[in-house]
Parts: structure tokens; sequence; C-alpha cells
């Protein structure tokens, strides 16, 4: 612990990510370009969110680490143990005791509160990438409001599979001016993300961060005939039972038999904890 | 602290890691929470900076950044103290990343940079030393904000016309001894 500074990084690269955050709020959706460092850990597993976390946490801090929604995979442990050791602050894997909450891939299903800080890990910040691969040109349609081309793209996904097909990474414009990539959560979670909680995204190898204050309005892109629908599997949990959560898929046995639980492993212990159980626990075939 | 006997080593953060990981914090939740109040302490800076000004220049300034010093904050005791403990260069407005002053001081407040439409992000951040600073005054609304704030402006009509420019523009902090409010260039701001 001593061995390092509190939190892992350097003051003055803390001070750069933290310059970054503040006009990141006060842009909402805008992506910040910073000088992403070298972290002890590969490019994928959440570089972008490290930085912003360690550049955000304070001693008093609770830190929960989210990976698809579970506490308790390689990488959340990896990057928990990981704050532990560099800012000596306690973790939790119960949603509503952690203060900061950095997650891959989703939100968490429990409604976050004022005093909560997500953070989300971001692999490619940029929502017009695969539309337009040069920067150059994407910076130009970001600063011209130029977003026909995603449009063209949702249309082109109702005249291939008659729905809108994109189900996650599903673009959302805020605040009525930058459309901006959610991350990879499930489009299930995208009406979680006008919420009372900061919102902080870190790209590390894209070095992007960007923001969504309290508050903020958040539209995902839709059509007037059709319309924005969060999906999710049409099943309730076969653990807990809940109706209303983001499930996984699991594979049971190679008898194509499966089982649908919980994405969101402390929801999913909180409700079995409080008695919400199914009988039978199996799978459907 | 005696004035007599201060050096420019003296009131800066005892533990700057921990210290500014909280003030950061707190100017994080301003920042985000339009109009919202929050509380800096932690420093002894020379007059005529306010704790909450000279904390927020500790937390976010370095050899990086350009900082203007505007009006009775441009003095040798101001500019010592902060080179030493931040590092940053003193610049004009107009390449200032940071400003801090009285807002009679910062005027006129077009000679700072509102950021590029590729990059709006590249704008100065004022820091607006006020006499007072409270919860009432002009009506905000907007990002942060859950349906409407109240804050004491100084300006609300250049306010405005800031917030016009959106999304490039100026971001403001206002400070009073260890108070701090923020005001983005995101938030729409009607007079009372």
């Amino acid at each position: 612990m001593s061995a390092y500074n509190f939190a892992y990084l350097d003051e003055q690269t803390k001070r750069m990510i933290r310059r970054a955050i503040l006009k990141g709020l006060a842009i909402p959706g805008y992506q910040v370009p910073f000088a992403s460092r070298e972290m002890p850990m590969p490019y994928g597993w959440g570089t972008g969110g490290v930085q912003v976390s360690a550049a955000t946490l304070t001693p008093e801090d609770t830190l929960k680490v989210i990976d698809q929604g579970a506490d308790d995979t390689t990488n959340a442990v990896s990057l928990r143990k990981f704050f532990e050791r560099t800012a000596g602050v306690p973790t939790t894997e119960e949603t509503t005791k952690a203060t900061v909450i950095q997650t891959r891939h989703r939100i968490p299903e429990v409604e976050l509160g004022e005093d909560q800080i997500l953070v989300y890990q971001v692999p490619i910040p940029e929502p017009l990438r695969f539309l337009e691969p040069r920067e150059t040109e994407t910076r130009k349609m970001h600063s011209l409001e130029e977003y026909g081309l995603m449009h063209v793209k949702l249309y082109e996904d109702i005249s291939q599979h008659g729905a809108i097909a994109t189900s996650y990474a599903y673009p959302v414009k805020v605040a009525g001016r930058y459309v901006m990539d959610p991350s990879p959560i499930p489009k299930f979670d995208n009406p979680k993300m006008e919420m009372a909680a900061i919102q902080l995204f870190g790209a590390g190898r894209e070095q992007r961060i960007y923001a969504v204050p309290p508050y903020t309005q958040v539209v995902s892109l839709d059509f007037d005939d059709y319309p924005f629908e969060p999906t999710k599997a049409d099943h309730p949990c076969d653990l807990c039972g809940a109706e209303d959560s983001y499930l996984d898929e699991v594979i049971m046995d190679d008898a194509g038999t499966r089982m649908f639980v919980c994405s969101d492993a402390d929801y999913c212990r909180s409700r079995r904890d409080t008695g919400h159980t199914v009988t039978a626990i199996g799978g459907t075939v | 602290m005696n004035t007599a006997t201060r050096s420019v080593f003296d009131g800066g953060f005892q533990d700057p890691p921990k210290d500014a990981a909280r003030a950061f914090r707190a100017a994080m939740r301003a920042m985000a929470r339009p109009g919202d109040l929050n509380t800096l302490t932690g420093a002894t800076p020379p007059a005529p900076l306010s704790q909450a000004a000279a904390i927020l220049l500790l937390t976010l300034c370095d050899p990086d950044t350009g900082v203007y010093l505007a009006g009775p904050c441009d003095c040798e005791a101001v500019r010592g103290w902060l080179r030493f403990h931040t590092g940053a260069p003193f610049v004009g407005p107009a390449q200032a990343d940071f400003a801090v002053g009285a807002w009679d001081d910062l005027l006129p407040i077009d000679r700072f940079r509102i950021g590029t439409p590729e990059y709006p992000d590249r704008s100065t951040t004022l820091i607006v030393e006020m006499p007072l600073l409270d919860a009432q005054g002009a009506v905000l609304r907007g990002p942060g904000i859950k349906d409407r704030a109240t804050l004491s402006l100084p300006d609300v009509r250049a306010m405005q016309d800031n917030s016009v420019l959106y999304p490039l523009g100026l971001d403001f902090f206002l400070t009073c001894a260890d108070r701090v409010a923020a005001l983005p260039r995101s938030t729409q701001i009607t007079e009372v």
C-alpha cells in the first residue's frame, strides 16, 4: 500500500483526468480526449474505467466492481483487488452500500442514488465509428450535429430484420445535443440512464472520457413508427423469480437445456435472501 | 496564520493525494449539479484568494495549465504561492485554462477561449470570487438539475449569453470563502 500513491496514479495524471471529467460533465455526451496511461492490466480489461475510478476515489468511498452484472468474475475480482491494494478503500458487492461503482456493460437493477457514482468501462467510445472510420470526419459530424448516418443504420436494421436489431451499445442522444455510445450495455438498460447518480465513461485505449450528469435527458434514437423498445429474455429468473431484471441465458448441458438467471448477481442474491425463490430450480428445454 | 511570518511554502494541502481527491469530489459534485453548494477546506491561501478558489487551483492546476490572475488576485503573494504549490504558468486571458478573480476584474469575458466546434472542451474555466454566494437568485434548469435550482449569479445576462453558445462556452466555478457552486455552459438561466 505505501509503495503506491493513493489510488495508484500519480497526482499530475489524476489532475489531467479530473480536468477532463469536469469538461465532460459541462458538455454532456461529448468525448473529451485525455492522455490515457499504461495501466498494469491489458487494454480491454477496463483501463479507461480504472483511470476514471482512480481519479475519482476518495479514502471515504466504498467501491463495487461489476462485470456484466456479476461481482465474482475475473475482471471484477481483479479490479476490486487492485483498488483494495492501491487505494486502501473498502469494497462491497452490495449495490446500495457502494459509493463508486465501476461497471463493465451493465447498469445495476436497483435504482442508484444521488451520492453514488457509476463509472463505465468503454471499448469504443465513438458511436459513429463503425459507420465512419476517420476520426477527423466523426469529430466534424459531432460538431455539425450531423447524425443522419446513425438513423440510416437503424433504418437498415428495420429493412433487413423488420425491427431495430441493435440490442446493445444502442445509441442515445444526450441533453438534446450529442449522440453518445452508452458502452455495450444491453438496450434494456438505456432507460435507466436518466438517473440521480453521476455517470462517468472511460475509454483507455481510445483515450476518451465522457459523462452524463444526474437527471440529464438521455433519449434512445428511434423512429415514430418503430419506437425504441428495451428488451430482455421473455422469462422469469430461474433462481429468484424476478420478472423485471435483465437475464443471462446459461447452457446447462449438450442437449439444449438452458436456464435464465439475473445478470445482476447482487440483485438476484438480495432477492433470494429476502425469501424470493423458485420452487423447482431447473432448466428449460 | 500570521501574514508577517508566512512563506509561500505554507498553507497548501497537508496530504495532497487524499486532500485533492476529496476536493475534486466536491468540485465534481458542484459541476455535475449546477447550483449545488459544496464546501472546500484544507488549505490556507494568501489574501485575496478565497479558500475555495485556492483549493480548486491546487486540485486542478499544474505545469500543463495556464492560469490567469485577474485584478487584485494578481499579486506577488498569490503568484509565489501558486508557483510553489502548483507550478502552473501565468498567462494572459486568451491562453488561460483557468482564470480567477472577482467578476468585475474578469470582464470582458469574451477575452477567454470558448473552445472550437470540434473541441468544445478547449475552453477556459472561470473561478469567480463572489462577495456572497447562496442558493437564491436566478433560476437554473438543465443537465444535473432535477427540476430547478436557484443561485446568486454575478451577471445573469452575461451567463445567459454564454449558455447560448452551447456546446461552446465558458464554465464557471463561483467561490465565496470555503463554498463553491458551479455553472457549466449547459445550464439554462432565467431571471426571477
